[in-house]
């Protein structure tokens, strides 16, 4: 019995020591940097047209079969399919606030959540119809490849995920704060009625900044896809997770996604290290809800 | 008694059905037609009279299942005594999260997203907790006698369900003629207008939340005796929060006959769907989700509001102010 106490006691110190804690803190990192790209697209969502759109994780499902089939049909390499893409799911996620979500919402926030969540059924549904429930992998060269940092190795492709969400976070960054279209998305985010009254196409910039959303959660499929498995509820696990980001950053906030998504990377990384794969998962739950209970109004508790 | 007389008329003719025909696969289809119309009364009180929409009504549907399941299996109580267990159970749950969500003053879609994750939470511990059968189900034995609610043939399975159904029918009629309904309705369409003129909020959301979850709980405990077999993806899964809203929508959401119009309409849909595409998966859903959008889109009030229009079409509630054309 004491030795069983002893080994465990020792367990745990070796949990804890710095070479096992250092590699877990940056996968979490590297991991969060995905889960802040998905979460970036639902927030700017919010910020803009104050909807909390359901079917984000049905379109980065959408996009991860889009990848995997980049891949396996043309041979094109992930991060080279994601620049076309990006731009295809802009336009897919534009349409779909022009002439789907903003027409039969009328406005109303009620409205708003059933419609997503109807595209959300339909999409996933789709693509069960048409894929069936296999999981699909594919297999790049240099997926197993790792680069030593310290005592951590990290695999390339989470590298070279966290470096492209960081520029793409830039990006967006500039875009938002120096182009016309940017600004003119701020204006809607602020002040709709008098951003139309002085000539801002509400209805298109509305439609642009879903287009941006979905381009976002494009990408992060392209990240995604070279570690990851696709399968017809394959976005499902990251929206729950985009959803407490985005709570915990802040409703519309670009820089709360981003920092949001890299700290809960390193919770999840520590919960699944101590409790396993299965209650890890509880453990993003958990946060969500109690984020969302202990933190009224300011950040999520007013009426949208 | 004039207003509850629909109820028994409709109540009365549906229950005629097994005399007509002894189809196994009719009776099957009226069966779930009528389990999602009780699901679905349970959303349509707090989603349709309070504007609070649950996008986890799984949470109540499962927990009542696995109780009645749970109590049988484990513990050997009868049945019946573990549906009566089973509503309570679900009740319960529905007045933790309730309390929870509407002590913090989560509304719209905050409402809608916390009940969704709380409905995930449970999920992943019944996939994973032992007394559930983790992995494996839970099975109930096979014992066909009317004490254990079992039933060699399915027609006493529906007398039950309608009879389930006609109670809800009843519980929600009572609650619109009652203040507690003038007051959750007073909610939806205005909480703050609504708490100035002194209604609790608080209080009125959480007991309909409780009732909304006792109905919906009904529902999954009558599932666990209708198939005998639970797993955590059945309970607790996405499939029956959405039937659950799906339904009063399509019927006419904040209406009393609604959730069962729209079961009919949905599980018609859906059967014929699966009958014409030779049983594909997820086709049935699909259709599910074009109709969700073209209701909300182009038919707010559902099915009862636009055969209200065909029945009544000069027919105006004096208290919508008429629209001033051009």
């Amino acid at each position: 019995m004491e030795s069983v106490e002893r080994t465990n006691a020792s367990a745990q110190e070796v949990m804890l020591s710095p070479v096992i804690l250092v590699p877990a803190v940056l996968n979490g990192l590297m991991a969060g940097a995905v889960y802040a790209l998905v979460a970036l697209g639902l927030t700017l969502i919010y910020g803009v047209l104050h909807i909390i759109n359901f079917a984000h994780g049905a379109l980065l499902t959408a996009a991860m079969f889009a990848a995997f089939f980049a891949y396996t049909l043309l041979g094109l390499d992930p991060y080279l399919a994601a620049l076309m893409i990006a731009p295809l799911f802009f336009l897919v996620g534009y349409g779909l606030q022009r002439f789907v979500i903003g027409p039969t919402a009328h406005g109303e926030d009620r409205n708003y959540l059933l419609v997503t969540l109807g595209l959300a059924v339909i999409i996933e549904n789709l693509l069960l119809y048409v894929f069936r429930a296999d999981t699909r992998t594919i297999n790049l060269p240099y997926a197993f490849d790792v680069i030593e940092i310290g005592a951590a190795f990290l695999a390339v492709p989470r590298v070279i995920a966290f470096v492209t969400v960081m520029v793409v976070a830039f990006a967006l960054w500039i875009f938002m704060q120096w182009t016309d279209t940017g600004k003119a998305i701020r204006a809607v985010a602020k002040e709709k009625l008098g951003a139309e009254l002085s000539g801002i196409d509400v209805a298109h910039i509305h439609a642009v900044t879903f287009g941006l959303g979905t381009a976002c959660v494009a990408i992060a499929a392209c990240l995604l896809i070279p570690t990851y498995y696709v399968n017809p509820t394959a976005g499902d696990a990251f929206v729950l997770i985009a959803f407490t980001i985005v709570v915990l950053g802040g409703m519309g906030s670009i820089l709360g996604a981003l920092v949001g998504g890299l700290f809960v990377g390193v919770v999840e990384s520590f919960s699944s290290m101590f409790l396993g794969q299965s209650l890890g998962q509880i453990g993003i739950f958990v946060m969500f809800i109690v984020i969302l209970l202990v933190r009224p109004s300011g950040l999520f508790g007013q009426q949208a | 008694m004039k207003t509850y007389l629909p109820i028994f008329v409709t109540v009365a003719v549906l229950a005629l059905v097994p005399f007509v025909t002894a189809s196994n696969v009719v009776m099957n289809f009226l069966v779930m037609t009528l389990l999602i119309a009780l699901a679905g009364q349970g959303w349509n009180l707090l989603g349709g009279y309070g504007g609070q929409y649950s996008f986890g009504h799984a949470a109540f549907f499962g927990t009542g299942a696995y109780v009645t399941a749970i109590l049988q299996v484990r513990f050997g109580i009868n049945a019946w005594f573990g549906l009566l267990i089973g509503i309570a159970a679900g009740a319960l749950v529905g007045a933790v999260i309730g309390a929870l969500s509407f002590r913090w003053g989560l509304r719209g879609s905050y409402f809608s997203l916390v009940t969704l994750a709380f409905a995930e939470v449970l999920r992943i511990v019944a996939s994973v907790a032992p007394i559930t059968g983790a992995g494996v189900g839970t099975l109930i034995k096979l014992d066909l006698r009317p004490e254990a609610f079992q039933f060699q043939s399915r027609a006493p399975f529906y007398w039950i369900a309608l009879g389930l159904v006609g109670l809800s029918l009843i519980v929600v009629r009572g609650i619109e003629n009652s203040r507690f309904g003038a007051y959750l309705v007073a909610i939806r369409e205005n909480e703050d207008a609504a708490r100035a003129l002194g209604v609790d909020a608080f209080i009125v959301k959480l007991a309909a939340m409780i009732v909304s979850a006792a109905i919906t709980a009904a529902a999954g405990c009558f599932y666990a005796q209708y198939f005998l077999f639970l797993d955590a993806a059945i309970a607790y899964g996405t499939w029956i929060s959405i039937d659950a809203l799906l339904a009063p929508i399509v019927g006419g959401v904040g209406t009393l006959f609604g959730p069962l119009l729209g079961a009919l309409v949905i599980k018609t849909l859906g059967e014929t769907t699966k009958l014409v595409t030779g049983g594909a998966p997820g086709l049935d859903l699909v259709i599910y989700g074009l109709l969700l959008i073209a209701v909300v889109g182009l038919a707010p009030r559902g099915i009862a509001g636009l055969l209200s229009a065909l029945i009544r079409p000069r027919f105006r509630f004096p208290s919508v102010p008429e629209q001033h054309h051009g």
